[in-house]
């Protein structure tokens, strides 16, 4: 029953979107910053608000057919703080501005948290709710600070998701109105492949190489060079560091003599994406214990190396191989 | 959606459930207070200790238990009495199952509607402001609903403080409403004001401080239109039911032997001739100006000369008259009349006896009639607000509580001068009225009802007195000064009677709202030219206000947005460029300060050095720091203020 009416729904919002131009205009994905104005706006009674419309009606009745002068006055106000309430509400969103969004790292079947920085510049606003197909969350922005709003979104596959478009509507002050506005901001989300588990074996020749790294750290300036910003501070070679006056890390490229090897075509028996589950399991894991390694994919190859850059290239190349 | 409410939204709205259901307090049987305040101060205890709501097996039986009741005591749920002591409980046992958002909405709309119940059975100033700020705690807990609140101190001073801005911003337009909205011409059901009275009137019984509701009522009774000049307010005493006898509590006329003949009246004086049309009443008395001198087709003279018509008046009746203000009423009275017109009850009222015989013993007849009129003149005040009196209900009125209206004033009276051996009557009737000038009529309202005392003195007949009048002059003026004119405010009479009866507020609330109605309503599209508004002109101001109001409201939701920018900096260099596009150099989207300064300086060679003196200021206050110094600014947007295109080319 509720699917049909979420269906109905559905439909009847794809209908009024063919028909009425600035909602078609706003299903455009749209540079940040995105301010709200009166132009994309909406505003409907919700069903209490019908309700509430009809309670009136029957008050202004009684008072009137009991020629009540003070109950028709009461019924006047209530009425008119119910009509107030709409452009208190239209307020709430009115001039808000969505500045930025951020997404963290997320692998597929993993809820992605996108960060929403909105600004309100000149006054607070309550009871604001983001939506974002079917999950919904509420806050409130304080006056003058950028807020940072966090939102789950479920993931299924990897590669580029597009959040899609954000409802922010709210029904303050009353409930009697819900004022809404519909957000398609111009930005993607990288999705990273899932992650096997459990952690299947590295390929071949991985416990020797902990051992050559091992013997390769006892010579000097083998296996170091210059510090780049990029570093991981926990790489930083300090003694070395203190003798030679200058910023020395361990460079994990020249650590092993020879890296892992993670080849996509060298995995037999599985299907194209497990294969890709397994080799994103593997690169996390290298890069968890600081080992260099390779990635060969049918197309590309990267490295040998390890590090932020290495680690987002792969995940970024893995997320992206065409799906089969 | 379907969380639980917290507990301060919950609170807040049981807070206005109880309130809501103690404006009701003075008529709802005990039964139903106490429970209702049971049960809700037992579900707010429970709520807080355990989540539970109270189960459907308990809440079902509970409301038909209250139906049986209702029904049990007042034989039906319709109607004002039983559908308010209905709607009480029923909102009283909406509280125990509200523990969604969903709920408590309807919860709080229904107070709302009962709420607005409760002022069908009390309308006064004080009360009203009451239920306002009732109103203000139950927009608080619609406000307190809404998830995610800013974080303050004090949340619930917050939502109050919300809902009274609300209210605040709503009352000129909800004030504007209530003038336009039209009125409707005859109810749609029910009688007004009342359903368990009979339809509202003059009635054969008079019982003081029972039918005081009737003086709130204003509704047309008669409209009045004379030949010649109108009398003054002072004479416009309409006589229409004679009460002569007494049992301690109520006046009636039932005891018929004691008219024996008709009384005779003798005109001094030009006597008026008018017509009145008089509402429907389903009773049998035509009122006329007092003293009439022929009854009308269709209709008698009783034998205390008040006038019958021969069947019940349940249609408007017009009817042609011929009156005298200065009369005298049956010269002679016979000895049953004198009887009729000294009697009173046995053991009833000793101490106004006593009081009455002793001013007897002291003054002749019309000293009496002074000393009772002083009496009242010195300590009593007028309310419409009585407390109820007590089975001896003159000495309660006299002695202790001092206070009350016309049917009051007439029912000591005639005791006292009764108990004084004065022959005296009560008289009923209208007294006033509101004078039409553009239509020429005169309007009675049923709050314009009054009672007063006739007398019977040797060689005069029966003399109209008027005790209501030497308690509150201005009761006499008021009548006819309703509404008709606004000076009368200024008026020394209205300020004494305000001085001394009403409190002025009470008295600007009872003028101004309470008995507004369709005919005021008619006249106030006057300064629009509209003479006599009807519906549809109504309508048609109405939703100009109303269109008035939403811009007004639009403009002030929108008004942060439509300036561009609160930087002082900015707004000097949009003016700055706006002054360029006037001169021809338009600034291109994207287009940084040094280019357009290039262009404009090619376009407007006239002004290339002070073109370039401005944008290169600019450049520096905006790119040079990140918060440019204040009086910079400010010597840059004089500088912008101060600078001219330059035409001439030099």
């Amino acid at each position: 029953m509720s699917a049909t009416i979420a269906d109905l729904g559905a439909r009847l919002l794809a209908l009024a979107e063919r028909r009425l131009p600035a909602l078609t205009r706003l299903r455009k994905a749209e540079a940040l910053p995105i301010r709200l104005d009166r132009r994309r706006i909406y505003v409907l009674p919700t069903g209490f608000g019908i309700s509430f419309a009809i309670l009136l009606f029957v008050m202004l009745l009684g008072a009137l057919n009991y020629k009540n002068n003070p109950a028709l006055l009461l019924t006047c106000l209530f009425g008119a703080a119910g009509g107030a309430s709409l452009f208190a509400g239209f307020r709430a969103l009115n001039g808000l501005i969505l500045k930025r969004v951020v997404a963290e790292e997320c692998h597929a079947g993993t809820p992605l948290t996108v960060h929403l920085a909105f600004a309100s510049e000149t006054r607070s606003r309550s009871s604001l709710r983001i939506r974002v197909g079917q999950i919904e969350s509420a806050f409130a922005l304080p006056a003058g600070i950028d807020s940072d709003i966090a939102l789950a979104i479920p993931t299924l596959q990897r590669g580029w998701l597009r959040a899609g478009r954000l409802r922010l509507s709210t029904d303050f002050p009353l409930g009697l109105f819900r004022i809404w506005s519909w957000l398609n901001p111009d930005v993607e989300f990288l999705v990273y492949p899932a992650i096997e588990t459990p952690l299947p074996p590295l390929p071949e020749g991985s416990g020797r190489m902990d051992e050559r790294a091992l013997a390769g750290a006892g010579d000097e300036l083998s296996g170091l060079r210059e510090y780049r910003i990029s570093d991981p501070p926990r790489l930083i070679a300090w003694k070395a560091s203190a003798r030679h006056d200058s910023l020395l890390v361990r460079d994990a490229e020249r650590r092993g003599g020879d890296s892992l090897a993670f080849d996509y075509a060298m995995i037999g028996r599985l299907d194209h994406e497990a294969r890709i589950r397994r080799l994103t399991a593997w690169v996390l894991a290298a890069e968890a214990a600081q080992q260099s390694y390779t990635l060969k994919l049918p197309d590309a190859e990267f490295g040998p190396g390890v590090g932020p850059t290495q680690r987002h290239a792969c995940l970024r190349a893995l997320a992206l191989m065409p799906h089969a | 959606m379907r969380e639980r409410i917290g507990q301060r939204p919950f609170e807040l709205i049981a807070l206005g459930v109880a309130a809501t259901i103690a404006t009701h307090a003075s008529h709802l049987p005990l039964w139903l207070t106490f429970g209702a305040a049971g049960a809700i101060s037992m579900r707010a205890w429970l709520r807080r200790r355990s989540a539970k709501p109270v189960p459907a097996w308990l809440r079902l039986p509970a409301a038909a238990l209250l139906l049986f009741a209702v029904i049990e005591q007042f034989g039906t749920v319709f109607g004002r009495e039983p559908g308010s002591v209905l709607g009480c409980g029923l909102l009283a046992l909406k509280l125990l199952e509200t523990e969604h958002a969903r709920d408590a909405r309807v919860a709080v709309g229904f107070a709302g509607f009962v709420l607005m119940s409760a002022l069908l059975f009390e309308q006064s100033l004080a009360f009203t402001l009451g239920v306002s700020l009732i109103l203000i705690v139950l927009l608080a807990a619609l406000v307190a609903l809404q998830p995610a609140p800013i974080e303050t101190a004090r949340p619930l001073r917050a939502e109050l403080r919300l809902a009274t801005r609300l209210l605040a911003a709503a009352l000129p337009f909800a004030v504007l409403a209530f003038l336009l909205i039209p009125r409707l011409g005859s109810p749609l059901w029910g009688a007004p004001g009342r359903d368990m009275e009979a339809r509202t009137g003059l009635s054969e019984r008079m019982q003081p401080g029972a039918i005081g509701e009737l003086l709130l009522d204003d509704t047309p009774a008669m409209r009045v239109s004379f030949d010649g000049v109108p009398p003054p307010p002072s004479q416009r005493y309409f006589r229409a039911i004679v009460l002569w006898d007494f049992d301690g509590a109520t006046w009636t006329r039932e005891r018929r032997d004691g008219f024996l003949r008709p009384e005779s009246a003798q005109a001094a004086g030009a006597p008026l001739n008018y017509t009145i049309t008089l509402e429907p009443t389903d009773r049998r008395w035509l009122p006329a100006l007092d003293m009439p001198l022929a009854a009308p087709g269709g209709a008698h003279f009783g034998a205390d000369r008040v006038l019958i018509a021969d069947d019940l008046i349940s249609q408007p009746r017009e009817y042609r008259m011929r009156s005298a203000t200065v009369y005298k009423l049956a010269p002679e009275l016979t000895a049953k009349e004198r009887e009729r017109a000294l009697a009173l009850p046995d053991g009833f009222d000793p101490r106004s006896r006593a009081m009455a015989l002793r001013w007897r013993n002291a003054n002749d007849e019309s000293g009496v009639i002074r000393s009772a009129l002083d009496l009242f003149h010195a300590s009593f005040t007028y309310s419409l607000d009585v407390p109820p009196l007590a089975r001896d209900s003159v000495d309660d009125f006299l002695f202790s509580t001092r206070k009350g209206f016309c049917e009051h004033y007439a029912s000591a009276f005639v005791v006292l001068m009764r108990a004084a051996g004065i022959p005296a009557r009560v008289v009923t009737g209208y007294q006033g009225g509101w004078w039409n000038d553009s239509s020429g009529y005169l309007l009675v309202r049923n709050s314009d009802a009054h009672a007063w005392a006739e007398v019977w003195r040797e060689g005069r007949g029966w003399v109209r007195v008027d005790p209501t009048a030497a308690v509150s002059p201005a009761r006499i003026e008021l009548g006819a000064a309703a509404a008709n004119d606004a000076s009368a405010w200024s008026q020394s009479v209205w300020l004494r009677a305000l001085r001394n009866e009403f409190d002025f507020a009470n008295g600007l609330w009872t003028r101004t709202i309470i008995r507004f109605d369709a005919l005021r309503q008619k006249s106030m599209l006057t300064p629009f030219g509209v003479d006599s508004a009807n519906q549809g002109d109504l309508l048609l101001a109405f939703s100009i206000a109303l269109g008035v109001f939403l811009l007004a409201a639009t403009l002030w939701a929108m008004r942060d947005v439509a300036r561009t920018s609160d930087d002082a900096l900015d707004l000097a260099w949009t003016r700055f460029a706006r002054r360029l596009a006037d001169a021809g150099v338009a600034r291109k989207p994207g287009e940084g300060p040094l280019d357009f300064l290039s262009r404009a300086r090619r376009a407007l060679p006239a002004s290339a050095n002070a073109l370039g003196e401005l944008v290169q200021n600019y450049v520096a206050l905006r790119y040079g720091a990140i918060e440019p110094a204040p009086e910079r600014v400010r010597a840059f947007t004089r500088a912008v203020r101060n600078f001219r295109v330059s035409t001439r080319v030099s």
